[in-house]
């Protein structure tokens, strides 16, 4: 049974991206605040802190979920995976990402890193998936710039390849 | 946005849960999936002590096919449902009403039993859950019950769960051979919903129908289909319908007497174990 009492401080070992990587939490930290202050992984953009906006959107164990929903605690020794695995070491995007460059998907991208994510998933389990169902899925986010059009755009064009 | 302190713990088998329970009361809550639970800390509308995480119990995480009933085990994610293969044939209703149970990457953590311990009034898997018949199974130190949905769930954010109770299970009864219909009104798809209402046919000419969001828990009735805009329109009159942020009591009313009757029709026409 691991146990950690409140303002105690423990060692959270979870694996980012590939690579083993640990830092101090006390149980109240969640895990977008571990990621991005913890290890520094800050690709993870932290919204609205209550589950609505889907900006801290990362994948644990292969599973798109609000990582302001999560305790870092809660994510010991799971497997994260951030916006930061999607490009390749030299910095090219990956089909996902380029698509929405080219569809305008994004303006001040504050949102995109959870929407790359969410899709990420769901592009696993699906990859042909409708416009209906696109919808459906985006609508576990808020976009304040683009008006979804542009998104949804580059999820049909990475769909249909 | 951050919770107060609290401690965690996370335990490797039910009886340290229930040990746990008898021991905190009130003062910890159960984490399962979190998705209504950590915004609740997040905002500081909850400050238990202790957290109990039963997220990775694997005696919870079942899905198990009782014959007339589906139990659903505490762990087991909305997702988790969805995706099990007879759901469409065994509790197509279910499988209508989590399409509007909160957004796919949510669905992704959060349960089925979590969302009924939880007790929203608009919340859809109570209002399916009391809308079949269902029960709650409640496991503590002093022992295992069952509770009928329509029992458990007694106000806005109340059960009749006892502190030291785990909602170790929910059982949803099969029902795949009578015509059923969900549709509910949100302000954004995936948001709770203003109003919900559900539908199961009884026979030919009757249909109980529930209605979540219009009181401080999911209600019941039953209604002739020929007379389906009559009777609902009754029934929401009789309502003071649930004023909230989102919309007043008499919106409420005015948008079950909208939803109620096509529900009604849609559940009269679906095909025999299908779904309209």
């Amino acid at each position: 049974m691991r146990r950690v009492n409140r303002n105690e401080r423990v060692r959270i070992a979870l694996t980012l991206n590939g690579r083993r990587l640990s830092a101090e939490a006390e149980p109240r930290m969640l895990l977008s605040d571990f990621l991005r202050h913890g290890l520094g992984a800050t690709g993870t953009h932290v919204g609205c802190e209550h589950g609505v906006c889907g900006s801290c959107t990362v994948l644990i164990d292969g599973v798109a979920q609000r990582s302001c929903l999560t305790l870092a605690v809660q994510a010991e020794g799971r497997e994260v995976r951030t916006v930061e695995s999607l490009a390749a070491p030299d910095g090219t995007l990956n089909p996902l990402q380029q698509a929405f460059r080219a569809n305008h998907a994004l303006q001040c991208g504050f949102c995109t890193p959870g929407i790359l994510m969410s899709f990420t998933d769901y592009l696993a389990r699906n990859p042909k998936p409708t416009i209906e169902q696109i919808r459906d899925v985006l609508s576990g986010h808020l976009c304040r710039c683009t008006g979804y059009a542009g998104i949804v755009a580059a999820i049909e064009e990475v769909a249909k390849r | 946005m951050k919770p107060r302190p609290f401690d965690y713990v996370r335990p490797d088998t039910v009886e340290e849960v229930l040990e746990l329970l008898a021991e905190y009361g009130d003062d910890a809550r159960v984490l399962a999936g979190g998705q209504s639970l950590l915004p609740m800390l997040n905002l500081r509308l909850l400050e238990p002590s202790l957290l109990i995480d039963i997220s990775r119990l694997a005696a919870l995480d079942t899905i198990h096919d009782r014959g007339d009933a589906i139990e659903i085990g505490a762990a087991v994610t909305q997702n988790k449902l969805m995706s099990w293969a007879p759901l469409q044939q065994k509790l197509p209703l279910v499988a209508l009403a989590l399409n509007h149970v909160g957004h796919f990457q949510t669905r992704n953590k959060g349960t089925v039993c979590g969302s009924i311990a939880h007790a929203d009034p608009s919340a859809e898997l109570p209002l399916v859950l009391a809308l079949l018949g269902g029960e709650v199974v409640l496991q503590s130190r002093r022992g295992t019950f069952t509770l009928a949905a329509a029992d458990f769930h007694q106000d806005m954010l109340t059960t009749a769960r006892k502190a030291d109770e785990l909602v170790a299970a929910v059982r949803f009864p099969v029902v795949s051979r009578q015509g059923v219909a969900f549709q509910e009104v949100a302000r954004r798809h995936g948001d709770f919903a203003i109003i919900a209402v559900a539908a199961v046919m009884q026979d030919a000419g009757q249909a109980r129908v529930g209605v979540g969001g219009m009181a401080g828990r999911p209600l019941l009735r039953e209604i002739k289909v020929e007379r389906a805009a009559e009777a609902i329109g009754a029934w929401a009159d009789e309502l003071e319908g649930h004023e909230d942020l989102h919309a007043s009591g008499a919106l409420r009313r005015a948008i079950f007497k909208r939803l109620g009757p096509p529900v009604i029709a849609a559940a009269s026409t679906a095909k025999v174990g299908g779904t309209a």
